[in-house]
């Protein structure tokens, strides 16, 4: 018997388990608000299908109150005693998800290493000091990572994915209407699209590549401050930051209150580096500050002379050894050794940021070495054909040799015919 | 009208004829020495017994590689890095840094990988934990035969 | 001497009386047009240096996609002299087909098809079938850019036949796309299908030449008058010219392979866009540059598969030709068969021009 009323006891338990997700789709909420017409009161409805929260089994009530148990029940969802909130205002918004997602030991069940100080964060933003300015225009929680939607920042239809987040704050910073009233510029989204950050980050698929909240923040977003450029740029390119850094640069940047790394890289859009940076043309970064044909212009020339002396000779390695490799020559090894002199390149490259010439005179000079050797045994593959020949020749005589005696043979056997 | 001819002719035509036959027998042996020679040398196999597209032999043994040490080795026209790490455990990778292609190293005293162009640095899975690095290197897979380290594309 | 002790030793074994008879009564006749008899020999010293060293090639190289190119890489960089057999194996193809051209259209013009060779010339014309397969299959096995590329156009050029064509195509290539799939089809095709074949047909060739001798041309024959002919013992007289110039091929292919070694080129890569300039082996080319004229619609018909059906016409009259042309059956000079021949040599050489020197269409 006791058996019998435990089997009914867990079949019964097992019902209420199994209803659970079906429980969902029983939100007196969602229910009711996928038949109402209007579209700014159905759409949340169907929106919350995909939000994170939903799937964990935080529906509307978590945000708004009321009662998602009433179903067919208006008043009674909607009422007061059951702690509806209705829409929540846009400036209270930060504290409102703060009240979850602040909240260290509520966060912890469901996510133990989960951060909880993003409100904290927001605060010390340029859009959250405005909002506590009372400025309703700034970014709150949902600008970013859309609202009733909601969803996590790995998957990728999230709007605060690495390559969705430039077009999710350009969606204001990218409008000129819409800022107007900051009068701050807002061609950085067009700017970034054109740098190699942006093109790393998609093209290339590096999710690591920086997007706006890499270098600004993301709850925090600020600019960063012509002090703190160089540290947020080393946080990737640490060997650059650390030459700059003992450069003679760093410190006449410093003293003249410029930010390194944009002061020759710009900011927004950053290109690929290249040769044509060094030297005093029009338009290269030196000349903005230096005189044409000082010193140091001189001395830049010099540094870019050396680099593509360098990149020079390895492209016409590299030229070489393909020919001598489409001519059926191995050049496994002399192109394995080619690889030594494009890290020299990219050293040089790198060390330009310590505008020490000897640093990058050792580097370029120990790339030209191995770049030389490489095209030499490129040529010497080459001329290894050529060298076929000869061998050749030796048999060309012997073969003629055979011939002549063949003629001799001929002319011989012809005659005895005559003769008989 | 042989034979009316006078005798000492006729051993000048024999002595020509043998001079040619000696010529043609002569230098037809030669010609088929130097037919027969490079046929031969080809059919000598070479050193490295097949093509190095698909797996390469280390030029190292096994016993000669330390605990807590790397290696650079030629895969193809491109370098690999072994790693025995200080466990004992032998790991390959492409040794080409995902950055910009520069030639990684194993750091002894850090016990990870290291690409000294930009600071990038993997650990012993391959991974890219700091740096510029964009992604994991390329693991190859290892093959031990006797005392021989034979690593393949993985 | 020796070489007699063995003859006595052999002869003691076997009956060599009837072959030794055989070669000390042949004779070759002798007249202006001697010279053509040449070529047929040295079509077949070529095919031998071919079975020579594709025998050798064979041994290194691997039939597959992802190692064709390597394995040819190798042979030509590590295996020594691996660069002379592959550049032989290469030149020598491409002078075997010339040669057999010559050879062909002297048989042709000399009219030595006729009446009782009727079977000579059509095993001639079935090997040189097999001939230009084996050429179109051999090209593709080294896997690089141009190889891949005149395998898919010529592949697609078999699949515009009308019913079969796809059918073809898809047995040529091995699937739908010339793949590593097709390389490993083409080895087969190229070292034991073509060689069974070729060795069959040129076997039953060789006995006909010799039942029944050398043809003398129809002009020649009734400018003597029945009168016979000068004749020139076969051995050794014949046979130390036929060495000569056997020596001479032999020495022009080692120049050949020396100041013009056959180049690898790049591995061959499906998914990248085809190069310029992509033109098949030299002697599909007429074929090719015509397909290139014809415009893509005539009336309801595409304009391929009319040109494709054109010349699998215009193969189908050549391999007829014994049975088409009745007056040189009767031994008469029948003019109209020969102004056809040398109107088709000066289609092939006008339209092979075109094709090296005419600015590329398309």
């Amino acid at each position: 018997m006791l058996r019998v009323i435990c089997f009914i006891l867990l079949a019964i338990a097992a019902v209420v388990v199994i209803r659970v997700p079906f429980a969902a789709a029983e939100d007196a909420c969602i229910d009711c608000h996928k038949s109402l017409r209007e579209e700014r009161l159905n759409r949340p409805a169907f929106k919350i299908k995909n939000d994170y929260h939903l799937a964990r089994g935080l529906g509307c009530h978590s945000c708004h109150g009321g009662d998602q148990t009433a179903l067919d029940n208006k008043a009674q969802a909607h009422s007061p005693a059951k702690g509806f909130l209705g829409k929540p205002k846009r400036h209270a918004i930060p504290e409102a998800c703060g009240r979850c997602h602040s909240d260290p030991s509520y966060m912890r069940q469901f996510n133990p290493s989960i951060r909880t100080d993003q409100v904290k964060e927001y605060y010390t933003s340029v859009h959250g000091k405005r909002l506590r300015d009372g400025d309703q225009k700034v970014a709150v929680c949902i600008s970013c990572h859309d609202v009733h939607a909601i969803r996590a920042v790995k998957d990728q239809m999230a709007w605060t994915y690495p390559t969705n987040v430039a077009e999710t704050c350009g969606g204001c910073h990218g409008n000129a209407e819409y800022m107007k009233p900051y009068k701050i510029p807002t061609d950085q989204l067009e700017k970034y699209k054109q740098s190699v950050h942006y093109e790393t980050l998609t093209k290339r698929a590096d999710l690591a590549s920086p997007t706006c909240s890499s270098c600004h923040g993301s709850h925090g977003a600020a600019p960063p401050g012509v002090d703190s450029v160089a540290n947020v740029c080393s946080h990737c390119h640490v060997a650059t930051a650390e030459l700059f850094a003992k450069s003679p640069h760093s410190s006449a940047f410093a003293d003249l209150g410029m930010p390194a790394c944009v002061t020759c890289h710009s900011n927004h859009d950053i290109a690929p580096p290249s040769e044509a940076m060094l030297g005093g043309g029009e338009g290269t970064p030196c000349a903005t500050c230096h005189e044409a044909s000082s010193a140091p212009l001189k001395k830049a020339a010099e540094l870019r002379t050396m680099i593509e002396g360098l990149a020079g000779r390895i492209d016409q390695a590299t030229a070489t050894l393909t020919r001598a490799e489409h001519a059926g020559m191995e050049i496994g090894a002399p192109k394995f050794e080619l690889i030594a002199a494009n890290e020299s390149l990219i050293k040089a490259r790198a060390a330009v940021h310590s505008l020490d010439v000897e640093q990058i005179k050792t580097a370029t000079d120990s790339g030209l070495d191995v770049a030389q050797k490489s095209l030499e045994s490129g040529q010497g593959l080459l001329s290894e054909v050529q060298f076929r020949r000869k061998g050749l020749a030796a048999s060309m005589l012997i073969i003629i040799a055979v011939l002549v005696g063949l003629f001799l043979k001929i002319r011989e056997v012809d005659r005895r015919k005559r003769l008989d | 009208m042989p034979e009316q001819q006078p005798e000492p002719q006729d051993e000048q035509v024999d002595h020509g004829r043998r001079t040619v036959n000696w010529l043609l027998g002569s230098s037809l042996g030669i010609l088929f020495v130097s037919i027969v020679y490079p046929i031969l040398k080809y059919l000598v196999p070479p050193k490295l017994a097949e093509p190095t597209t698909f797996s390469v032999t280390l030029p190292w043994k096994l016993a000669e590689l330390k605990a807590n040490s790397g290696r650079i080795f030629r895969f193809r026209s491109l370098p690999g890095i072994l790693v025995k790490t200080s466990a004992g455990e032998l790991r390959a990778f492409s040794a080409v840094c995902t950055h910009l292609q520069c030639t990684v190293q194993y750091r002894e005293e850090r016990q990870d990988i290291w690409c000294a162009c930009h600071n990038g640095v993997y650990d012993l899975n391959g991974k890219n934990i700091s740096g510029p690095p964009p992604r994991p290197l390329e693991p190859l897979k290892l093959n031990v035969r006797g005392d021989q380290i034979i690593v393949m594309k993985g | 001497m020796t070489g007699v002790r063995i003859t006595a030793w052999l002869e003691e074994r076997i009956d060599l009386w009837p072959l030794r008879h055989f070669i000390g009564k042949k004779v070759i006749p002798v007249h202006r047009h001697t010279v053509w008899y040449y070529f047929g020999g040295m079509t077949l010293f070529l095919f031998a240096i071919q079975v020579a060293t594709g025998i050798l090639l064979t041994l290194y190289y691997r039939p597959s996609g992802e190692e064709a190119y390597e394995s040819v890489q190798f042979i030509m960089t590590d295996v020594q002299f691996g660069w002379l057999v592959r550049s032989i194996h290469s030149w020598s193809a491409n002078l075997m087909v010339l040669m057999l051209m010559i050879h062909m259209f002297s048989v042709y013009l000399t009219q030595a098809y006729r009446k009782p060779r009727e079977l000579t010339w059509v095993t001639g014309m079935l090997l040189f079938g097999i001939v230009l397969f084996f050429g179109f299959s051999g090209y593709l096995l080294p896997w690089n850019v141009l190889s891949y590329f005149a395998t898919k156009v010529g592949t697609e050029i078999a699949g515009q036949f009308p019913l079969v064509g796809h059918t073809l195509m898809r047995l040529l290539r091995g699937g739908d796309e010339v793949t590593g799939a097709t390389v490993s089809r083409f080895y087969g095709i190229h070292i034991a299908i073509l060689p069974a074949l070729m060795t069959a047909i040129l076997t039953l060739h060789l006995f006909l030449v010799q039942k029944q001798g050398m043809s003398v041309p129809p002009a020649i024959e009734q400018a003597h008058r029945g009168q016979p002919l000068k004749t020139m013992p076969f051995f050794p007289n014949f046979l130390l010219r036929d060495l000569f110039g056997w020596f001479v091929t032999l020495g022009l292919l080692a120049a050949l392979a020396a100041l013009s070694p056959w180049e690898l080129g790049q591995k061959a890569d499906p998914f990248a866009p085809a190069p310029a300039g992509i033109r098949p082996e030299w002697y599909f080319v007429f074929m090719f540059q015509s397909l290139k004229y014809i415009p893509a619609k005539i009336g309801p018909f595409e304009g391929e598969v009319l040109g494709v059906l054109g010349f699998s016409l215009g193969g189908l009259l050549l391999l007829l030709i014994p049975f088409l042309d009745k007056k040189s059956a009767v031994g008469e000079p029948s003019p109209l068969f020969r102004s056809i021949g040398i109107g088709i040599i000066a289609y092939i050489v006008i339209f092979t021009l075109l094709g090296y020197l005419a600015p590329s269409v398309k």
